[in-house]
């Protein structure tokens, strides 16, 4: 059983997404992070890049595989969490705290899952 | 429905997470593949490796077959002595690679890959006309347990298996006997990680019992239960080839690098693997790069000049040396050692090099 935390939202690749006001907070969900086993590379796109929902933004590899983050939002990219990238084990230890990826200030609002949804999803 | 090893519930119970492998349900890890890897490295990790296929060939003629249905001589292992093997098609590809031990003059017991099972069993099968010898598949009698790592021989030692005399001189590629649970197993001095290890196997019914006592003793030598994942980021390390990565009916022994595993014999299935082939046939290399990210198998691999020159095999970021490390089959005039290469790894190019395999060695005790 993997952690899915009410307060957030979730997507289907397996992404969550905290909204604050118009700034979306972005990561891998528990679930997707023991799926790739020990995160061992985050690319992450840079500051101040504009992101079309839907789009591949970044890669989170492990040792067996590679997951790409898929922008789950439109805007632009305001920060990337750069201890992930000097720490990628940061992703399997915290996912929904210290391990989170990107902060995009959005222009449109998400279609996104709630947690029981995604709950649902992956079976839990 | 996936097939359950023996060991099934002792994984579920160590809080395993599954993969399906050649049709079974197979631990991929228990907590971490980085800390797993690392153990076998530097203490010692324990797989069930259950699910591999146990063939066994009994009879008078099991020698002289097996010298014709496989790719070296096998006639003259002494008993208790293991030798790596190829059973090759006519043609000279590689339909299995496999590990023969003889346990007496009239009966050897090849180990065969999980997923190739059916494919050996058949093709052993095939091969027995004009030999006394008969071929069974005895994968579900038997389980699997390696120990693999430097303090691999005190946890053998010391769980509870009554050790043949000559457990303590053992050498690598032999095999002895013990006594668990009042029954026999066969423990063999081999492995696919690159470190010294034993490989014991056991019956269905004893396989329980025995991974407890090891899992046991284990966790006074700084052992860990280790899964699928870093079996492969170890083999790899060792430069050990994975059968349907770096050996298939596509390859020939020569261009997998396994030439010497060929030898030339009045008759055998696969003689034409003997040839060295043309001299344009890719070959097996290994590939070093910098920085983080890993090439993988699929991932074309091209000369600094911009010509697709071969294809990746395996790769990952390796776990003990820190850099990316990978096998690829590549056109020979761009094999030599320190030649520099680009792979793509989706979309972008990462500059490698031409290394020699193995990656890794583990410096060998002086005993």
């Amino acid at each position: 059983m993997s952690a899915v935390p009410d307060t957030l939202l979730y997507t289907k690749d397996h992404e969550w997404i905290a909204i604050d006001g118009d700034i979306a907070t972005v990561g891998i969900t528990q679930h997707a992070a023991e799926a790739l086993g020990d995160v061992v590379f985050v690319a992450l796109p840079n500051v101040g890049d504009s992101i079309s929902q839907g789009a591949i933004v970044g890669e989170v590899e492990s040792t067996k595989s590679v997951g790409e983050i898929f922008a789950p939002v439109a805007g632009e990219v305001i920060e990337a969490n750069n201890d992930v990238v000097s720490a990628p084990d940061t992703v399997n230890a915290d996912p929904y705290g210290a391990g989170w990826l990107i902060k995009v200030r959005f222009t449109q609002q998400p279609d996104a899952l709630d947690a029981a949804a995604y709950k649902a999803l992956i079976g839990e | 429905m996936s097939k359950h090893t023996p060991l099934h519930a002792a994984h579920e119970r160590a809080g395993a997470s599954f993969t399906d492998f050649a049709g079974y349900d197979m631990p991929v890890r228990y907590e971490s593949d980085l800390v797993e890897h690392h153990a076998v490295r530097e203490s010692a990790g324990m797989f069930d490796l259950s699910h591999m296929a146990e063939i066994s060939i009994v009879g008078p003629g099991a020698a002289d077959f097996l010298d014709y249905a496989l790719s070296n001589r096998l006639s003259v292992l002494e008993n208790h002595q293991a030798k790596y093997s190829l059973l090759l098609s006519a043609e000279g590809g590689v339909i299995d690679d496999l590990i023969v031990y003889r346990l007496s003059s009239e009966r050897y017991l090849i180990v065969a890959n999980a997923a190739n099972r059916d494919a050996a069993v058949t093709a052993l099968g095939q091969r027995t006309e004009g030999f006394d010898v008969v071929v069974s598949d005895e994968s579900d009698d038997w389980a699997l347990i390696a120990v693999q790592g430097p303090h691999s021989r005190a946890i053998i030692s010391a769980a509870g298996i009554d050790l043949s005399e000559d457990f303590d001189e053992l050498r690598y590629y032999r095999m002895t006997t013990g006594t668990f649970n009042g029954e026999q197993v066969l423990i063999a001095r081999t492995g696919y990680t690159g470190e010294d290890g034993y490989e014991v196997y056991v019956s269905d019914a004893n396989a329980q019992a025995l991974w407890d006592e090891l899992d046991a003793t284990g966790a006074n030598h700084g052992m860990r239960l280790c899964g699928l994942a870093c079996r492969d980021t170890l083999r790899l390390e060792a430069g050990m080839p994975l059968y349907g990565h770096e050996l298939s009916l596509d390859w020939t022994p020569h261009q997998a690098g396994l030439g010497r595993a060929v030898v030339a014999k009045e008759s055998f299935v696969g003689m034409p693997a003997l040839e060295p082939g043309p001299a344009d046939a890719p070959i097996l290399v290994g590939l070093v790069g910098e920085g983080k990210r890993a090439p993988r198998a699929g991932y074309s691999v091209r000369s600094t000049a911009g010509d697709t020159i071969g294809e990746v095999t395996s790769g990952a970021l390796s776990p003990t040396l820190g850099y990316p490390i990978a096998m690829a089959y590549i056109d020979p005039q761009h094999a030599d050692v320190d030649t520099e290469l680009i792979v793509d790894v989706r979309g972008s190019d990462v500059r490698v090099r031409v290394q020699p395999l193995p990656f890794y060695q583990r410096k060998k005790a002086a005993s």
